[in-house]
C-alpha cells in the first residue's frame, strides 16, 4: 500500500532500483542491520514485488514499518529498527 | 600528454581484466599499469563449491597472477596498508609506496566470522580453501542427522551458492546411502527460497521433490556451538548436527582503514560510472563495492570492462559514454547433472530456463575455460 503522509527523517537510504539479485529486500535487511536501534532506513525499489515482500519481512522481524512513498517510477520504503 | 599512472589494487577477476584491457588498448607512452596483489595467486573461487564433495582440490583452482597478466603490466606482490588520497599514493606494509593518477579498487570481500557470535566454533562453510577441505572432512565422517544450510549474514558472494550446495549435498548423500537418515533444511533470509521470484518458482518444487525442507525469513543472529542451535533475528531457533552457513562478509581492512568504506566496509560507488563517490579519480569494481548487484565474478567481469573503457576514453580524449548497466550472468547448479542460467541487468529481470544438462555442462566447461577466456579479455 502506498501512503501519502509526510516522509519521515531517514538515517540511511539505499538505492536498489534495478536490483534483481540480491534485490531490494536483502538490501533493506542489510541496511537495518547496519543502523542502531531506533535508526531509520529507506530502500528505493522499482520492483513491484517489493510491495508484498518488504512489509512482510518488517512484520516478521518485528520492526516498525513507516510506509511506502510513491516516487516517479519507483517506491521509497521506510522502516525503523525496533530492537 | 604525460603518461598516466594507473594502480589496480587486487588481482582477482576484475583487477586482472582491467589491467589487461588497459595494456591492450593503450601504449606505453599513454599509461603505465601496476597491479598490487596480496598473494600473487589468482583464485577461481567458484571451484570451492565442489571441494567438499570430492571435487578437484583448491590448488587446482589457483594460478600465478603473473602468468595471467600482460607483460606490459607490472605486478607487485605485497600487502597494501593505506591509501593516501591527498598524496595519491598507496602505502605498502613494507614501507614502499606507489603513486597513482587513477586508482582502481578491486579489493574484493573479506570473511568476518567474528561478526556472528558462535559462528567460528559452530559452522562450516566452503568460502575459503581450508574451510572447504574441512567441510569435506566433516561430510566424510557424517553418518546422518540434521543438516542446516544458509547464510550467516548479508551481503555475501554468489547468492545462488548455498542453494547449489544444498542440491549437491542431496545428491552426495544419496550416493553414500545416507539420505534416508538425513534431514536437510535450507534457510532463506527472505520470504521465498531465492531472491529472484522466477528462480524460486522452479527451485522450490525441486527442493520439495528431493525431500529438502525450507525455512523462510531466517536471518542468522547467533550460533550456539555447545547446544548446537542457531537463532535468527526473526526469533526462530533450530537445532543441527551439521551447520553449513556462508560466512559474514565485509569490506577489506585496507578500505576500512583508509576511510573509504561504509558501516560494513563496502565502497560507496556510483552504480553506473563505477567511480568512487568520495573521489571520482578512483574506480571500484567487484565484491568490494556497494553497487546493488550480486557479489560475483560475473559482475566484476562486466564492471571491469566498463572501467577500462572509461579510463581509455579519458586518456585518449574520446567521448566517455561507457556505463555499467548492472549486467550479471551466472549458472545455478541444481544437482544430478543439471543447471540453469541467470542473466539480467538493471533494466531486464532474469528469465531463467528450467534446469537441464546443457547448462550444467556449460558451467563445467566454463569452470575450466575461465583461465583462457576471462583474464585476457576474450569474453
Amino acid at each position: 500500500m502506498t501512503v501519502t503522509t509526510p516522509l519521515p527523517s531517514i538515517d540511511k537510504e539505499i538505492d536498489a532500483r534495478g536490483s534483481f539479485c540480491p534485490g531490494p529486500l536483502l538490501e533493506l535487511i542489510r541496511g537495518v542491520k547496519s543502523v542502531p536501534v531506533g535508526g531509520t532506513v529507506a530502500v528505493l525499489s522499482s520492483d513491484p514485488g517489493s510491495n508484498k515482500d518488504i512489509p512482510l519481512w518488517i512484520q516478521k522481524a518485528r520492526h516498525d514499518y513507516l510506509g511506502a512513498f510513491a516516487e516517479d517510477g519507483y517506491t521509497r520504503f521506510v522502516v525503523r529498527k525496533a530492537h | 600528454m604525460s603518461k598516466r599512472e594507473i594502480v589496480v589494487l587486487g588481482g582477482g577477476v576484475g583487477g586482472t581484466l582491467v589491467a589487461n584491457m588497459l595494456a591492450r588498448k593503450l601504449d606505453r607512452r599513454q599509461a603505465h599499469v601496476t597491479v598490487i596483489d596480496r598473494t600473487g595467486r589468482h583464485v577461481y573461487q567458484p571451484g570451492w563449491l565442489y571441494v567438499p564433495f570430492g571435487g578437484p582440490p583448491p590448488k587446482r583452482w589457483e594460478r600465478p597472477e603473473r602468468g595471467l597478466l600482460s607483460r606490459k603490466v607490472d605486478l607487485v606482490v605485497g600487502e597494501a596498508q593505506h591509501i593516501d588520497r591527498d598524496a595519491h599514493q598507496v602505502k605498502m606494509a613494507d614501507g614502499t609506496s606507489y603513486a597513482y593518477d587513477n586508482l582502481v579498487l578491486a579489493t574484493g570481500a573479506w570473511l568476518a566470522p567474528e561478526a556472528v557470535p558462535g559462528y567460528a566454533e559452530g559452522a562450516h562453510h566452503f568460502y575459503s580453501p581450508d574451510a572447504a577441505v574441512r567441510l569435506g572432512e566433516a561430510l566424510g565422517a557424517f553418518q546422518g542427522g540434521k543438516v542446516l544450510i544458509g547464510v550467516a549474514d548479508i551481503p555475501y558472494k554468489c547468492p545462488p551458492a548455498p542453494l547449489e550446495f544444498t542440491f549437491l549435498l542431496d545428491e552426495y548423500l544419496r550416493k553414500r546411502g545416507l539420505r534416508e537418515r538425513t534431514e536437510i533444511t535450507y534457510l532463506s533470509p527472505i520470504n521465498r527460497v531465492f531472491t529472484i521470484e522466477s528462480v524460486s518458482t522452479f527451485v522450490t518444487p525441486l527442493l520439495e521433490k528431493r525431500g529438502i525442507q525450507h525455512e523462510e525469513f531466517f536471518n542468522t543472529e547467533s550460533v550456539d556451538p555447545e547446544k548446537k542451535t542457531v537463532t535468527s533475528m526473526e526469533g526462530t531457533e533450530l537445532d543441527y548436527d551439521l551447520l553449513v552457513l556462508v560466512p559474514p562478509h565485509r569490506g577489506v581492512p585496507l578500505v576500512v582503514d583508509s576511510g573509504l568504506g561504509d558501516a560494513q566496509g563496502w565502497i560507496p560507488t556510483d552504480k553506473q560510472t563505477l567511480q568512487v563517490k568520495v573521489d571520482p579519480s578512483m574506480y571500484a569494481i567487484g565484491d568490494g563495492t556497494d553497487v546493488p548487484v550480486s557479489k560475483s565474478g560475473s559482475a566484476a567481469h562486466f564492471e571491469a570492462r566498463v572501467v577500462a573503457e572509461r579510463l581509455v576514453s579519458d586518456i585518449t580524449g574520446s567521448p566517455n559514454e561507457h556505463v555499467y548497466d548492472g549486467r550479471v550472468m551466472c549458472f545455478l547448479e541444481t544437482g544430478h547433472g543439471q543447471a540453469s542460467q541467470l542473466s539480467f541487468d538493471y533494466h531486464h529481470a532474469p528469465r531463467p530456463p528450467k534446469p537441464n544438462h546443457l547448462y550444467h555442462y556449460e558451467k563445467a566447461l566454463f569452470n575450466h575455460a575461465y583461465w583462457y577466456l576471462v583474464p585476457p579479455g576474450r569474453v
